[in-house]
């Protein structure tokens, strides 16, 4: 069965989205990354979509899906490499996605994961 | 409409053709003394004319100009209207062209068939309803001219009054001037993503001191860049707020909570150095410019 694969870089987890998504992968994937974040004690996601060149409705509520599943494990998650358009027109839909965390690219969404652990350790209020 | 009305209108320009063409000429010439109209040109345009109307007036219907026989006429005018707006003519020394044909050919008309008062009447009647069309016609196509130069500059203007400044590595700003509306926020928006992807930039200010009003719609307008230029990672500041659009924000209670507002570019590039960790210092006394500028802080 087609998987997504999701990688395990130090604490966090990289996700790299690359095919249309279908329910069945959906679905895979949440099981798939619920297990690995508590499986690794991982405390962040990446997503990276920047190989996806048409984002719809179903594809923004899944990411804000995963992004709730993972909060609720303790794990941030970000959304990577969205593209120009893409983002006008998940704007366009109205789905800004609230809740998701967004990056430039894979490094800063790893940098934004790291400083916010650190605000955690040394107990700084964080950004809601 | 008869046929005869058409036939008599075609007889009298076909043989009368050289007579009522200097007569027109002469009466343009008086007409359009301030401009310095090519002679030769104007000759030719007008035999042209007389010899297309001629034809379509033989063949086609007197009432519709809008049919396939009036083809050339319909041509001829645009390309001689479209020549004189370009040139500066105002809409009525355009229709000049076509209005100012009536006086030698209706004293022709009425010289021809002097005997019967009825067809004179009639094919006047005719004549006057086909050369009113044709002056519109005229008309029409001087104004569509106009406005496709408008439509040209207000695109020159959208491409012009949109460019994204990189302030400093990783901050980008916007200086919008003039009105938002729905064409110029997605070009807005569209270059200053691109710019987020090229520069990788993750703090974009919004300076609205060019904008002299904000409605509800605007304000969306707004907060749709923000919330792109958000999914793509990269954090918005609106500046630029004056007190009159912060009272107006308010009373049509706009939403602007969930952006950071600043009142003027300087503290919001103040706010947007402060977040990449870098700092401004003064230079100590005696000591060069190279100490100035921003220096990377020790806080993150």
């Amino acid at each position: 069965m087609e998987r997504i694969p999701i990688l395990k870089m130090g604490d966090s987890l990289l996700v790299t989205i690359q095919v249309d998504m279908h329910d069945r992968l959906a679905m895979t994937l949440q099981e798939d990354l619920t297990t690995r974040i508590v499986q690794h004690r991982a405390r962040g996601v990446l997503i990276d979509i920047s190989s996806l060149e048409v984002v719809d409705s179903f594809m923004g509520r899944m990411l804000a899906n995963i992004a709730a599943m993972s909060r609720v494990l303790d794990a941030q998650t970000v959304v990577v490499g969205m593209r120009p358009a893409v983002a006008i027109t998940l704007v366009e839909l109205g789905l800004s996605l609230h809740g998701v965390r967004t990056a430039l690219n894979v490094e800063k969404g790893m940098q934004l994961i790291g400083h916010d652990r650190r605000e955690d350790d040394t107990g700084a209020e964080r950004e809601a | 409409m008869t046929r005869t009305e058409q036939a008599d209108i075609a007889g009298v320009l076909g043989r009368y053709e050289a007579d009522i063409l200097a007569e027109w000429l002469r009466i343009q010439q008086s007409a359009l003394r301030t401009h310095r109209v090519d002679e030769t040109e104007l000759r030719g345009q007008a035999r042209e004319f007389l010899s297309l109307l001629r034809t379509a007036a033989g063949t086609g219907n007197v009432e519709d100009i809008s049919t396939r026989e009036w083809e050339d006429v319909r041509r001829l005018l645009e390309d001689i209207s479209r020549a004189r707006a370009r040139q500066g003519f105002t809409p009525s020394q355009t229709a000049m062209f076509v209005f100012s044909l009536k006086e030698p050919f209706f004293r022709h008309l009425r010289h021809e068939y002097r005997a019967d008062v009825e067809r004179v009447g009639a094919a006047t009647w005719a004549a006057t309803v086909m050369l009113d069309r044709l002056g519109l016609f005229t008309t029409e196509v001087h104004q569509n001219g106009r406005e496709e130069v408008i439509a040209r500059q207000q695109q020159e203007m959208l491409e012009l009054s949109t460019p994204v400044v990189a302030l400093w590595e990783g901050i980008l700003a916007l200086p919008l001037i003039g009105t938002l509306d729905s064409a110029r926020t997605q070009v807005v928006m569209e270059s200053l993503l691109q710019r987020i992807v090229d520069t990788g930039a993750s703090i974009a200010i919004i300076d609205i001191t060019g904008v002299p009003t904000v409605d509800t719609l605007v304000a969306q307008h707004l907060l749709k860049t923000v919330a792109a230029a958000r999914l793509m990672g990269a954090d918005c500041i609106i500046s630029g707020i004056r007190p009159q659009i912060a009272q107006t924000i308010v009373h049509l209670g706009v939403e602007l909570q969930d952006v950071l507002t600043k009142a003027t570019l300087a503290d919001a590039f103040a706010v947007a150095l402060r977040r990449s960790g870098l700092s401004v210092q003064k230079a100590e006394k005696g000591r060069g410019p190279a100490g100035s500028g921003a220096a990377r802080g020790d806080q993150v």
